[in-house]
């Protein structure tokens, strides 16, 4: 009898491939031989789009992009065409950014977090427990911006409307409320050995590959490296605050899982200093009705998912001559067929969730 | 004493007795499966067909019934056809020897724990047809998982039960009840070690969280019943937790002391004990993570046979010493 391969196409749809993601494996009965990555199912054109809106009108797209931080997006474009524009933000608006981009940054590592261990197997019961609390994160957003998902929320120049009053509170609640829940996850997760026996030692991402790769984020520092733009290139007020920059130090699944954990401890920590600090003003700067961008730009930011970059270049007139995303998710997707090479696929599954992809902002 | 018209109308009545437990106790675990998930989520689950969803099921089947029943076109048809068959029957006829109470079984067998334990295994069969025939690579993998999972558990399985066996003595499942009214045997500590070890295996046997590979849904979509619809599907779905009922059975059965409590009706207790283990089951279902398809493999043939063989052997050196 002859030994053949199994071609498996993994997706577009599949319940794990976290999007429309298009997986062709290569089996030898269980263990992947090869794994190549087909992307372009979500494909909508934002970059294309972009030539033909004004740089206000194009911030809802931005939301668009990695949809699980849409604030971090909004935050990354507003600050690319701030620098282009030579505008910065007042004060208060500044403080209110970093308050909005850390609280979507926990929305979308208790996301990461729990559909990893859903990936794992753990049937949704971390979903729902992490859904709970993102769910707090929304109610607030809502009172803020009036939007759940696709908040549209920053300007050029500052924010849409300053925070409403009793909103305070409420993130304060929440900021008490979410370290009772993570020491809850981190029993229910890493506390738990099946959870730990099925991630650590999986995907190993060495230092030098995910660097010539160009990963970033949370994998990145899984690796070891500790490179975080709010640390390394401060933008807004980050300068100003406590935190640490957690790393990992063998860039297993369980790191990155676990980096995630400890981010989400450190983001609430730069939510409290920036809600007891925040300054008196007005949540948005003096700017023209009409933005007309000449020159060129990169501004880069760091999402949840990695560095988010946006280059800009205008001619004078009010459209972008040309708009271009550098999307943390796409170079982290990329470094996947290194990763599963000779491992199960089940540890393939889990691998994927470890990086955390989002195929809105692969595709754009 | 030889009536035989009225032993055919017994038999008759007794198979109808036995299907309709089977429809009923399926649909009734399901209802509690959603809603031990729904607690254990932060969430209701099933609210609005009847008081608190207990009529949900009886919607769910009348959907699954009315549901066209597709078939793959490059699907092995007969195999396909015959797949959910061989695991619905099999585990029908295990219903054969449980003892709901010291008179309430439908056939007291002398070979009773051999025969469920036997019949039970036939399952892996249609489970394998079902992964083959549907003609799809996930589903092939699921079947080929569930084939080793189900083979490899079966054997931690049995020697746990055979150490039930040498203590009373006996393979008839009223015997072995009998046997514990003087004393349960759980409380011997080398039955407590068989108690836990046929309960993982268990757990393995009916693809239950953290042994549920064939089916992983992140993995293989559903594994081996992916390609199925309508009332097909709802025979492997049914299977599924008359199974789960099974082992369950026979836990409190040789563990627990089956039907033996304080007052009558004998079959209350009997129903408490099982309900409970399946409870106990649903628990752990919802709150771990999957293992890995050879971590599960190393699992029982390097920790849970050894431990199950050294037990016999301890279990036979006590029978010896107290002679």
């Amino acid at each position: 009898m002859e030994l053949q391969e199994l071609i498996i196409n993994m997706g577009p749809q599949h319940p794990s491939t976290h999007g429309v993601l298009y997986l062709q494996l290569k089996l030898n009965g269980e263990v992947v031989l090869d794994c190549q990555p087909h992307i372009g199912y979500l494909h909508r054109s934002i970059e294309k789009i972009a030539e033909n809106r004004s740089l206000t009108q194009f911030i809802a797209f931005t939301d668009r992009l990695d949809y699980m931080a849409s604030m971090n997006n909004n935050l990354g474009f507003c600050l690319a065409a701030e620098k282009l524009l030579g505008i910065t933000a007042p004060p208060r608006a500044q403080y209110i950014r970093v308050i909005v981009a850390e609280l979507n940054r926990i929305a979308s590592h208790l996301l990461a977090i729990s559909t990893f261990a859903q990936d794992l197997g753990a049937y949704a019961t971390p979903l729902f427990y992490a859904l709970r609390d993102r769910e707090k994160i929304l109610q607030i957003f809502d009172q803020l911006c009036g939007q759940r998902l696709t908040y549209n929320y920053l300007r050029v120049g500052g924010v849409s409307g300053d925070i409403p009053v009793g909103v305070d509170l409420l993130i304060k609640d929440f900021i008490s409320y979410e370290r009772r829940m993570l020491a809850e996850y981190q029993d229910l997760l890493t506390g738990n050995i099946i959870f730990c026996v099925r991630s650590k030692k999986i995907g190993i991402l060495p230092k030098e590959l995910a660097i010539n790769y160009g990963v970033t984020g949370t994998s990145l520092r899984a690796s070891g490296v500790k490179w975080d733009l709010r640390k390394d290139e401060p933008y807004l007020a980050y300068d100003k605050f406590d935190f640490n920059i957690p790393t990992g130090q063998n860039g297993d699944s369980f790191d990155r899982y676990y980096v995630r954990m400890v981010e989400m401890e450190e983001s609430l920590k730069i939510i409290e200093q920036a809600l007891g600090a925040l300054p008196e003003g007005d949540p948005v700067a003096k700017v023209n009705k009409v933005f007309r961008p000449t020159g060129e730009t990169y501004m880069r930011t760091e999402n949840p998912r990695g560095e988010l970059g946006f280059y800009i270049v205008g001619d004078g007139n009010p459209f972008p001559y040309r708009l271009k995303v550098r999307s943390p998710s796409f170079s982290n997707l990329s470094v996947i067929s290194h990763l599963v090479k000779g491992l199960n696929i089940s540890d393939l599954v889990c691998v994927l969730g470890s990086l955390d992809i989002v195929m809105g902002e692969i595709d754009r | 004493m030889n009536y035989p018209l009225i032993d055919l109308v017994f038999l008759v009545v007794k198979g109808v007795y036995i299907l309709a437990f089977f429809a009923v106790n399926a649909m009734f675990l399901i209802w509690l499966e959603r809603k031990v998930s729904a607690k254990v989520q932060n969430r209701l689950g099933p609210m609005v067909v009847g008081p608190h969803g207990s009529l949900q099921l009886i919607a769910d089947t009348v959907k699954l019934l009315l549901k066209e029943n597709i078939v793959p076109s490059s699907a092995d048809r007969f195999v396909w056809w015959l797949a959910p068959f061989f695991v619905a029957v099999p585990t029908i006829a295990a219903f054969l020897c449980v003892p709901f109470s010291n008179v309430w079984i439908v056939r007291d067998l002398n070979v009773g724990v051999l025969f469920i334990c036997s019949i039970t295994s036939v399952c892996v069969l249609g489970v394998f047809m079902a992964g083959w025939g549907s003609n799809n690579k996930y589903s092939l993998l699921g079947g080929m998982r569930a084939a080793a999972q189900i083979i490899s558990y079966e054997v931690p399985l049995l020697l746990s039960v055979l150490v039930i066996i040498m203590e009373a003595g006996t393979l008839s499942m009223q015997g072995i009840v009998h046997a514990q009214e003087a004393g349960l045997f759980l409380l011997k500590p080398n039955v407590m070690v068989a108690f836990l070890v046929y309960l993982i295996s268990a757990t393995a046997e009916v693809n239950r969280v953290p042994f549920d590979i064939p089916e992983a849904e992140s993995e293989l979509v559903s594994g081996y019943h992916t390609e199925y619809s309508g009332m097909k599907f709802a025979m492997f779905f049914l299977a599924e937790y008359a199974n789960l009922f099974i082992i369950s059975a026979v836990a409190a059965t040789l563990f627990l002391g089956g039907w033996i409590g304080f007052f009558r009706p004998s079959a209350v207790w009997f129903l408490l004990k099982v309900y409970g283990i399946i409870s106990f089951l649903m628990w752990v279902r919802w709150t771990l993570p999957r293992v890995r398809m050879d971590q599960m493999m190393a699992f029982a043939w390097k920790i849970l046979t050894p431990i199950a063989l050294v037990n016999i052997l301890v279990t036979g050196l006590l029978l010896v010493l107290k002679g």
